[in-house]
């Protein structure tokens, strides 16, 4: 394996982890107000995320990074070709972010309810909008010779249409409802108490309807049949193992189920990075598109030195926070 | 109207200097309560322990807004700049993936050990959390500094005939890139100054301004602070100067029109002086009024009163003969001000910290009885805004003088706007950008003006490390 198509493997690795762990932020985001009936239950949901959410978000940033060393020109097209759809990420990442970090730092009820609305809204905003944006470049970008979006008809169409096809619209609902998903298994799996039992409760019946949604909406909304049908069948058999199976298990399968998507969007076109749907030639290629040799190998050795570590500390994060989060008051 | 290119160049200024009010707080807030954590890991004393929980809490929210506004830097190169990330990706995008890979994951995931851990972690282990932290928003800002040194002085790369691209030739040379090695001190110095003044003003506010506190242990506290706020205002602000210097001196180097922009000087000149201020001139006519330092702008340049420094009319017929017919002439005025805007602010702010040291030297109280205590107590709401004017002016300076290059000699910034990119788009995310960075900034404010109020806490309760680390449920959470 030559180190461009190492590259291509490691921009999936990254967006793989980083919809699985901002996938349940998002989703812990979302159902913290309807799953907390009071401000003890509210707090204990967030605080599952709390020391966690900032780490999430870097592979994120490095998902995009990577991809700007390794294959600049699919960055700029990207990017450039999609740019209010990736602004609107931006402004609602940036609302999510803040809101999380604000909530607990001013002892005000009405305060801690403005930063759970805030940031309800914003995850569940941020969530469709990534949907969306993986919906609408998984079957290409009107991309020109040189490799861009021209503009053509209206000026806000130029990267804003892409949002208003069946593609995008699909991939809006679907990425709520998985963050949902997500986010009420990883409930599940890290607090006691009432939280934790609505959660469980929850767990199954959005399995369900995520089932029926990515079984019918995704060969309608252009997907391919059998992916739809196999999506569909394991967020069943979520469906019907939530409610008794072990929660790490079910965290795990929804996980597992996230983990799929990226790679379903990436993997089935290579070599084709991001096609063109104007003609085939002006597609974005992964040999064309990748980096030279040695701003490769440059990474690479960075990646090598650094990357183990972040894996080896984030997981020390995650351990030293094991314990469940008790939603009942605490002393303090 | 404004086209395309000037809309986006507007919007990169606008959240690049806005997000750079919060990475120096940043860099500066985690390297302070990393040393208040230390003195109370090293001395027990409760009031390091309160102070690191304040400045701590400060350094969260102000951490979290450097994060999200920071996300927008990662992406916007592509977005509005993809000509440039195209043909610079090579050299351009190794740095933010590294910075990214370095620096991000280390920051992000030990502060979040920090600040939930405190009864989770062992002292030493969570002492080491929160110097991780502080280790890597120096790591990324040494990173990222190169990213922008490239572009003031192109380096380590060399284009590749058949792809028409740049590509990277070593990173090593990218990374000891001259103006870097004398950029990264220079704006560190500047990143301390910020959290200096912020707990300068924050400190004197709380031990003598109308929020006093009144018990001895919280006044010795609030003092501590302040007075460790003007020590580090103080000497970073005279680490600023002497980096500056160095500075300045590569850049008269590598970067000559920048040199001769900061001073309006339109003719080459032996033994040029520094104007003060000047009244009228900016436009290439004699001024009607200017306050000259004789011989001060060779010594800038160059370090000897002879010295000679090129002038704006030689610079601009030397620049069309070598990159062909254009105007190489940043815009003057802007340069002139700003670069005269950010020493004067800087040194503002150096001069009220020495003024409130050496007023409450051996345990004297500022005198808010004379004028210059009530001047000083007055300044206090401006004293934190101060570095943040000069941080701004500087890299306005930088990146205006700069101009028309986007790489320096190499790359002009009309070419690298993304092609496709329409008007309207750039407006609509303008718009969107300048409404939400305005009501975060407001939020920031409110927030920090809470926790200041607040009295010291006095939790956590450190952890009793011989019982089972699980039991004890006191750490700040939400």
């Amino acid at each position: 394996m030559d180190l461009a198509t190492l590259w291509f493997a490691l921009v999936v690795l990254c967006w793989v982890v980083f919809f699985v762990l901002e996938g349940f932020d998002f989703g812990v985001g979302m159902l913290a107000p309807a799953l907390g009936k009071d401000e003890h239950q509210r707090g204990a949901a967030l605080r599952t995320i709390g020391p966690f959410w900032d780490g999430n978000e870097v592979w994120l940033v490095a998902a995009i990074g990577v991809t700007f060393a390794a294959f600049p020109d699919w960055y700029a097209a990207l990017l450039s070709g999609l740019y209010l759809p990736f602004v609107a990420i931006l402004l609602t990442l940036a609302v999510r972010g803040v809101a999380l970090e604000f909530y607990g730092k001013k002892d005000d009820d009405e305060w801690r309810r403005r930063c759970g609305v805030a940031l309800a809204a914003s995850s569940a905003a941020t969530a469709g909008l990534f949907g969306a944006v993986f919906g609408a470049f998984a079957g290409g970008l009107p991309l020109g010779p040189d490799g861009q979006v021209a503009a053509t008809g209206g000026a806000l169409a130029r990267s804003l249409g892409a949002l208003a096809t069946p593609a995008a619209l699909f991939g809006a609902v679907a990425g709520v409802l998985a963050a949902a998903l997500l986010g009420a298994a990883y409930l599940a799996l890290r607090t006691t108490g009432p939280v934790h039992a609505r959660a469980r409760r929850l767990a199954p019946r959005l399995g369900f309807l995520a089932a029926v949604l990515v079984g019918l909406g995704l060969p309608l909304a252009g997907g391919s049949w059998w992916a739809g049908l196999l999506l569909a069948g394991a967020l069943a058999g979520i469906g019907l193992i939530a409610g008794g199976a072990r929660e790490w298990v079910v965290f795990a399968a929804v996980s597992l189920v996230v983990a799929v998507v990226p790679v379903l969007v990436f993997v089935p076109d290579h070599p084709v990075l991001l096609a063109s749907t104007l003609s085939a030639d002006w597609s974005i290629t992964l040999q064309a598109a990748a980096a030279s040799p040695t701003a490769l190998r440059t990474i690479t050795i960075a990646a090598v030195l650094v990357l183990p570590g972040v894996i080896a500390y984030q997981t020390f994060a995650y351990w030293v926070f094991r314990k469940r989060v008790a939603s009942e008051p605490v002393a303090t | 109207m404004l086209d395309v290119v000037e809309l986006s160049r507007l919007q990169f200024a606008i959240v690049t200097i806005y997000h750079y009010f919060f990475v120096p707080m940043s860099i500066g807030l985690a390297a302070v309560t990393a040393g208040l954590q230390t003195a109370w890991w090293r001395t027990g004393k409760d009031h390091y322990r309160h102070l690191t929980l304040l400045v701590g809490k400060i350094l969260i929210v102000t951490f979290a807004v450097g994060v999200v506004t920071g996300l927008v830097q990662e992406f916007q190169f592509g977005l509005s700049w993809s000509e440039f990330s195209r043909f610079y990706g090579d050299v351009f995008g190794p740095t933010l993936a590294i910075e990214g890979m370095l620096a991000f994951f280390l920051e992000a995931t030990f502060l979040g050990l920090w600040f939930f851990g405190w009864d989770r972690l062992k002292l030493g282990l969570h002492l080491a959390t929160i110097w991780i932290v502080a280790v890597g928003t120096v790591l990324s800002a040494v990173v990222i500094m190169a990213a922008n040194s490239f572009m003031q002085n192109p380096v380590a790369y060399r284009v590749n005939e058949e792809t028409g691209r740049a590509e990277l030739a070593n990173f090593g040379d990218l990374m000891v890139n001259e103006v870097n090695l004398a950029a990264v001190p220079h704006t560190l110095a500047g990143a301390a100054m910020t959290a200096g003044a912020l707990l300068l003003a924050v400190g004197a506010w709380r031990a003598w301004g109308k929020r006093a506190s009144i018990t001895e242990p919280e006044h010795t506290s609030w003092r501590f602070l302040a007075r460790t706020g003007g020590w580090i205002t103080l000497v970073s602000g005279v680490a600023v100067m002497i980096t500056g210097d160095v500075l300045g001196k590569v850049m008269t180097r590598v970067q000559p029109m920048k040199m001769a922009v900061a001073e309006a000087l339109f003719h080459t000149q032996t033994g040029a002086p520094f104007s003060i201020f000047a009244v009228g001139g900016a436009d290439g006519r004699e001024p009607f009024f200017s306050l000259d330092v004789p011989y001060l702008l060779s010594v800038l340049a160059a370090g000897d009163p002879g010295a000679e420094v090129q002038g704006i009319y030689d610079l601009q017929a030397q620049y069309a003969e070598v990159y062909g017919p254009g105007n190489y002439i940043p815009w003057v005025p802007v340069a002139y001000w700003s670069f005269r805007l950010m020493i004067g602010a800087g040194v503002l702010a150096a001069v009220l910290a020495a003024a409130v040291l050496w007023l409450t030297r051996k345990n004297r109280a500022l005198p808010t009885g004379r004028p210059i205590g009530v001047w000083l107590m007055r300044s206090l709401p401006v004293l934190p805004l101060l570095p943040h004017a000069a941080n701004a002016f500087g890299w306005i300076f930088t990146e205006t003088a700069r101009q028309p290059w986007l790489a320096f000699g190499e790359f002009l910034t009309v070419d690298g706007v993304s092609p496709g990119l329409t008007a309207a788009e750039v407006t609509a995310s303008l718009i969107g950008f300048t409404v939400l960075y305005g009501v975060l900034a407001v939020v920031w404010i409110r927030l920090v003006l809470y926790l200041i109020r607040q009295d010291l806490s006095p939790h956590p309760v450190p952890p009793d490390v011989t019982e089972d680390l699980d039991t004890t449920r006191t750490a700040p959470s939400y």
